[in-house]
């Protein structure tokens, strides 16, 4: 495979930052959950 | 005599609009749907890019490097799909006064802001060995920049102000005023000589691009659409519910001074 080390960085730096979004709003997602449900069982939705 | 109501009648688009202002019925009816949301955006893409890494074509000119073209499009197609967003978002602000518009501009911000980043930092790992350049100022590439310094701007207004609305209102005002720059962006390849090559794909003819890459490329496209609508509907669903926390602390405290 030709321009091996470009292609690795590309999908490299795609997975990272489409990776930290996902999964850093999945926590966020949970922890603001978990909050809610601690302030107002009602709001746990 | 009796009195004459004389308020205009809301209309059909504010009310269907006005019908999922309801925080929590954004946060049940997003619950539903999220987790497939997410799920088609993960196989799609998964799908595409095998597609695009092990079974599509080498270019014969570019060779294996036109394979970050799986990567590199879809991001550029987000970016400026995320911003298109963003705008319809400060529009329903403006002119509805919708809730939920503000939070869900705010939150598609920083997402686009990423796809933006992305789109430009792949654009550079494929610029560099075809055209022996990590960058240029050519008229696409720049644009796309000003597109990023338009969602860093849009991101950090939003954030600058102690009122929050006045905050969304600054943002909304500025993502309209950016919208220019999504026709700039798209004819740039066609109303100056760039480097940058013209679209392959267009609504108008046929693509100018053989259907094994284009499959895999159309794939990566949509399960990133998928990809990018489930980490902004997961931001706003925890932006809902942040708010939420805040005003029932805020009474909390109030009520102990009381």
């Amino acid at each position: 495979m030709t321009h091996l080390l470009y292609i690795v960085a590309s999908y490299g730096l795609t997975i990272v930052v489409v990776g930290w979004l996902a999964v850093g709003s999945f926590l966020r997602t949970r922890r603001a959950r978990e909050r809610l449900a601690k302030i107002d069982p009602r709001g746990n939705r | 005599m009796g009195i004459v109501n004389i308020a205009p009648a809301p209309s059909t688009a504010g009310r269907s609009l006005h019908r999922f202002a309801n925080p929590g019925r954004f946060l049940r009816l997003s619950g539903r749907i999220l987790p497939y949301v997410a799920i088609i955006g993960l196989v799609v893409t998964l799908a595409g890019l095998y597609w695009g890494l092990a079974l599509s074509p080498a270019d014969w000119q570019q060779g294996d490097a036109v394979r970050i073209m799986y990567v590199h499009v879809p991001a550029a197609w987000l970016a400026s799909f995320g911003y298109a967003m963003l705008a319809a978002c400060s529009i329903a602000s403006l002119v509805w006064r919708h809730p939920l518009a503000d939070l869900a501009a705010a939150e598609i911000g920083p997402v686009g802001a990423a796809f933006t980043a992305l789109c430009l930092a792949t654009g550079s790992l494929w610029g560099k060995p075809m055209w022996g350049a990590w960058w240029v100022w050519d008229a696409r590439m720049t644009s796309v920049l000003v597109l990023f310094f338009l969602y860093c701007g849009h991101v950090a207004l939003v954030r600058a102000f102690d009122d929050q609305q006045r905050g969304y209102r600054a943002g909304a005002i500025l993502a309209l005023v950016g919208v220019v720059n999504l026709p700039i962006i798209k004819f740039s390849v066609n109303w100056w000589n760039t480097l940058h090559q013209p679209a392959s794909i267009t609504l108008s003819g046929a693509p100018s691009m053989a259907p094994a890459m284009l499959w895999p490329l159309l794939l990566c496209a949509v399960g990133g659409m998928f990809g990018f609508a489930a980490i902004v509907t997961a931001r706003t669903r925890a932006a809902v519910m942040e708010r939420r926390i805040r005003a029932l602390t805020l009474a909390q405290i109030r009520g102990a001074e009381a």
